[in-house]
């Protein structure tokens, strides 16, 4: 029995990118398969209630809400006339490349209550990966506490299930991301005692629209500000949360100042009480799996983090392979949008004999010059937002780095001194850092930094983003699978 | 020109760091080259196996034997440094004819004064309650142990720097000084390095090594996958593997052969092996080898149908064709010491090692002939070699 | 506007509205952890919230290991978890 299809364009991801490239290579006449996690398109970006029981989000607490709308609209009208088949509720947990093209293997995302169903196989000659990024995190002592979430973990939750995570809360890290997530707490009638930016701000936060020249972002961060007002929401920068303190849970944070070079200032710590929830993020990691993977080449991007690189149609290094969204480059969703229509047409285009060069070349302008502006504005922000490089200098010896294994940082200074583990790969061989369920994603940039000298090397940030089996997937999976295509030949060398 | 000493040891896996930590207990000072760091290539891609069930009777047996005294005794007092794990072994058979061959095989075991049990189905499931109600007989090793083969080579290497040993992380070799004939030192992208000895424990990369030496050492790869599974509280007590496993070591085939071998860690994850194909340095995730190992581990242990596996990982075994390590003085270019090819038993073959080639560094006769493992065993020069690096210093 | 689903959590009844996940419904019905970890016993529960972390892990329905966050609450479900109050219980 084979429950393998075959498609011309594979898109992995339904977010801002996915949803956008799906739409796009259906629309230019492409079959196409979409694969997501979640249970209903949207990604992190648009997270909305599920739409069995609240079919009419009215997009309060979303940006861009008719964008979405309209992608949506396309992606259904796509499905509708079977030019595109989405699975949603399962993961690729293995992709490889072929001589004519990709194979995806897919598990269900969940064992329990609704587990998806879907192709165990799914080929394709085309691959855009959009796999989008999740929130980077620091360790910090005391963030293994219940409470303490991912900033975006926050937002999801409050996005997916219209409720609150907590009551009062403590949003911290760096970048705007920490804006929107606050500003949904206020709106969903949670409390937030302070967002804590480590970056100093003074003079550009008030000037956004100069400073970007995006004028949607512009706005953004313009209604972000009103609803600060309106909740009374202190907004604190060169602060960050120095520990989180609890016994069984998160009961309060330490704040501290950092100066002009991201250290944090001697005496300048405080205590926030009565906080039962706290947000980290540190900028985002790009789900980088998928095309490491595939052998696609990487470079690290200006906010630190390992991306994919593209050429100006999103193909990668990798003959077939696009990637649009965060995995060539954290940007956000506006970017992310372009990058998507970008790779959905050049995998349409790619896979069809006939294309109009004339009408192309007029859209690709258009769209190169629209993804340059985001691109510029990302740029800005990385450099306006960087981790901190004191960073370090707020752990302890026992505090938790590694959340899965739980390995500490005084593990990890001894490995580094003893066992000659400076590098990520190494780290991970004698700590066990990023062996357990996570593989590395949570601790896997703080981890690089910990071990390298002069903060996260590619090559640990990439041994980090090597996962050959990308979601766990049980062994009665693996007794079903069906062959590669074309079966390497074993020869002897 | 880097300080010279007496030992120059290529390669900082399990063996080399074995024989650096050996060679200073000798007395003899030591250099140790990498080409990345600790443990960078095969040590960090097995299962951490000390196994004596696996051997038929002969040379390796022997050798194994030895090795085993050496973790147990030698390194008793650091044995929790890379969690030694005496676990005790479990070869399973689940066919009449496989039942066979392991009864003669654990009675020729037993000649050579291995510790080989038979255990009756109902012994078996004694020691091993989730094993598969096919299991005909088993046989019993308690000897067999295991170790985290990436801390013991770290280690090694950390407690011979301690007694003085050098390392070089990161540093290649290019190629062999030379006097007179003799290897007298390595070319390395950090200069020069000139020993007495030099030692190529680089493993499945030895030929490459010893190649630039003029010398023939015929290992080559032999891939092997391990998925590793989500933690879970201990169901699997022994090292536990099938008849057909001790068939695939000792063959020579080089298309994929697979056999069940499943443990426990003291992490929580269930080791699931093993593959053996000859494909080079082929690391592509190979599909027919991941379903054959999930088949033959959950014949084995039919629970393992609904666990996960998080990842798996893949290693070169230094294969040699008469699946015997290579072990000792090169004669054909001398100066030039080998410790490699020892497919995968490496690391419990590798303190053995270590301290015999030190002592045979040391200009003393070793407690075991390794007559069996000489590196001129596979002939003269390569033909119209002309590799020696002249001296440059 | 939804109806209540009826679920337990170690054979507790454990209510919440039709739609939520199963870290979503623990948490509003006041349990904030549900696993304790294999090394030090410290209790988790959800952290990333999108499915990357493996932090939520619950069982559900016989399931083990089942991300909280990624598992819609359905009707009659019976989730099993570490008790909060059973984390460093020496402590």
């Amino acid at each position: 029995m084979s429950s393998s299809q075959h498609y011309d364009v594979a898109i992995i991801g339904a977010g801002p990118a996915g949803l956008a490239a799906a739409a796009t290579a259906a629309e230019r006449g492409a079959r196409v398969v979409c694969i997501d996690a979640n249970d209903q398109p949207g990604g992190q970006f648009w997270r909305h209630r599920p739409e069995d029981t609240h079919p009419e989000d009215d997009g309060s607490l979303h940006h861009d809400w008719k964008t979405y709308l309209r992608l949506r609209a396309g992606f259904d009208a796509a499905a509708a006339v079977g030019s595109l088949c989405f699975y949603p509720g399962r993961q690729v947990w293995m992709a490889q490349r072929e001589d004519n093209g990709f194979t995806l293997r897919t598990t269900a995302s969940a064992q329990a209550g609704r587990a998806a169903p879907g192709p165990q196989t799914v080929r394709a000659t085309q691959l855009v990966v959009c796999a989008g990024g999740y929130d980077r995190q620091l360790p910090v002592p005391g963030w293994d506490l219940p409470g303490v979430m991912a900033a975006g973990g926050i937002q999801a939750f409050i996005k997916a299930n219209g409720m609150l995570p907590g009551k009062r809360f403590v949003v911290a890290g760096t970048g705007p991301f920490l804006l929107p997530v606050a500003a949904n707490i206020a709106e969903a009638g949670g409390a937030v005692a302070a967002v804590c930016e480590s970056a100093d701000l003074t003079g550009w936060f008030p000037h956004l629209a100069t400073a970007a020249r995006v004028p949607a972002k512009a706005l953004e961060g313009t209604e972000y500000a009103k609803s600060f007002l309106k909740h009374r929401i202190p907004y604190r920068t060169r602060t960050v949360v120095t520990e989180v303190l609890g016994s069984d849970r998160v009961q309060a944070v330490r704040t501290a100042k950092v100066d002009s070079h991201g250290r944090t200032v001697q005496g300048s710590e405080r205590l926030i009480e009565d906080v039962d929830a706290v947000g980290f993020g540190w900028g985002f990691t790009a789900q980088m799996e998928l095309p490491v993977a595939l052998g696609a080449e990487t470079r690290v991007d200006d906010d630190g983090s390992l991306v994919g690189v593209v050429d100006s149609q999103q193909h990668s290094s990798v003959p077939g392979l696009y990637l649009a969204g965060e995995v060539s480059g954290v940007g956000g969703a506006a970017l992310a949008v372009v990058e998507g229509v970008i790779a959905g047409r050049a995998a349409a285009a790619s896979t069809a004999a006939q294309s109009s060069a004339a009408e192309s070349s007029a859209a690709d302008v258009r769209l190169a010059r629209k993804a340059g502006t985001y691109r510029a504005f990302a740029r800005a922000m990385h450099l306006a937002h960087p981790v901190p490089a004191g960073w370090q200098d707020w752990l302890r010896p026992e505090t938790t780095v590694c959340r899965c294994e739980e390995v500490t940082a005084g593990d990890i200074a001894a490995a580094k001194e003893h066992l000659c583990a400076t590098d990520a790969r190494t780290m991970k061989s004698m700590t066990r850092t990023g062996m357990g369920w996570c593989q590395g994603k949570v601790c896997g940039f703080a981890v690089s930094c910990l071990a390298g000298t002069e903060g996260a090397s590619a090559e640990s940030l990439r041994s980090v983003a090597k996962r050959p089996v990308s979601v766990p997937v049980t062994l009665s999976e693996l007794l079903t699978l069906e062959d590669e295509q074309v079966l390497e030949t074993t020869t002897d060398h | 020109m880097n300080p010279a000493s007496d030992v120059l040891v290529v390669g900082a896996g399990v063996v080399g760091s074995a024989i650096a930590y050996f060679a200073t207990l000798e007395g003899l000072s030591v250099t140790v080259l990498e080409r990345g760091l600790p443990a960078s290539g095969t040590s960090s891609a097995c299962e951490g196996n000390i196994l004596v069930s696996d051997k038929e009777p002969g040379p390796e047996l022997e050798l194994t034997k030895y090795s085993l005294g050496v973790w147990k005794q030698d390194l008793a007092e650091h044995a929790d440094l890379w969690e030694f794990e005496g676990k005790g072994g479990i070869i399973v058979a689940s066919r009449e004819s496989s039942l066979a061959s392991l009864n003669r095989l654990t009675a020729a075991q037993r000649s050579y004064g291995v510790d080989a049990r038979e255990l009756s189905t109902h012994q078996l499931r004694d020691l091993e309650p989730n094993i598969s109600p096919g299991a005909l007989g088993a046989a019993y090793y308690p000897e067999d142990s295991q170790v985290q083969p990436m801390l013991a080579a770290a280690q090694l290497l950390r407690m011979a720097r301690a007694n003085g040993a050098r390392f070089f992380p990161n540093t290649k070799v290019a190629g062999f000084l030379n006097d007179g004939g003799k290897v007298t030192g390595v070319r390395t992208s950090a200069g020069n390095f000139a020993a007495g000895a030099v030692a190529n424990a680089t493993g499945t990369w030895a030929a490459d090594l010893a190649a630039l030496a003029g010398a023939n050492v015929p290992v080559k790869p032999r891939r092997g996958f391990v998925m590793v599974t989500e933690p879970l509280p201990p169901m699997i007590h022994h090292k536990v593997y099938a008849a057909e496993y001790v068939d695939n070591v000792g063959s020579s085939d080089a298309g994929l052969q697979s056999s069940p071998v499943v443990e426990g860690t003291p992490a929580g994850s269930i080791l699931i092996g093993s593959s053996r194909e000859r494909v080079g340095f082929d690391g592509t995730v190979s599909v027919p080898a991941l379903r054959a190992m999930a088949e033959n581990a959950t014949e084995l242990f039919p629970f393992l149908n609904k666990v996960k596996i998080l990842r798996h990982y893949h290693g070169f075994r230094p294969y040699c064709p008469d699946h015997l390590p290579v072990i000792g003085h090169d004669e054909r270019a001398p100066g030039l010491w080998h410790a490699s090819g020892h497919e995968g038993a490496g690391i419990g073959l590798s303190v053995g090692t270590g301290k015999l080639m030190a002592q045979a560094l040391a200009g003393k006769e070793p407690d075991l002939s390794l007559a069996p493992f000489a590196p001129h065993r596979f002939g003269g020069f390569q033909s119209g070699s002309t590799t020696i690096q002249e001296a440059c210093a | 506007m939804s109806h209540k689903i009826n679920a337990t959590f170690n054979d507790r009844p454990l209510t919440a509205e039709d739609g939520t996940t199963v870290g979503a419904a623990l948490m509003t019905n006041g349990v904030t952890s549900w696993r304790n970890t294999r090394k030090e016993g410290r209790p988790r529960g959800l952290f990333c919230g999108i499915g990357v972390c493996f932090d939520c892990l619950v069982d559900v329905d016989g399931e083990p290991n089942q991300r909280a966050c990624m598992v819609r609450l359905t009707e009659g479900m019976r989730i099993n978890g570490a008790e909060p109050d059973t984390a460093e219980e020496e402590a």
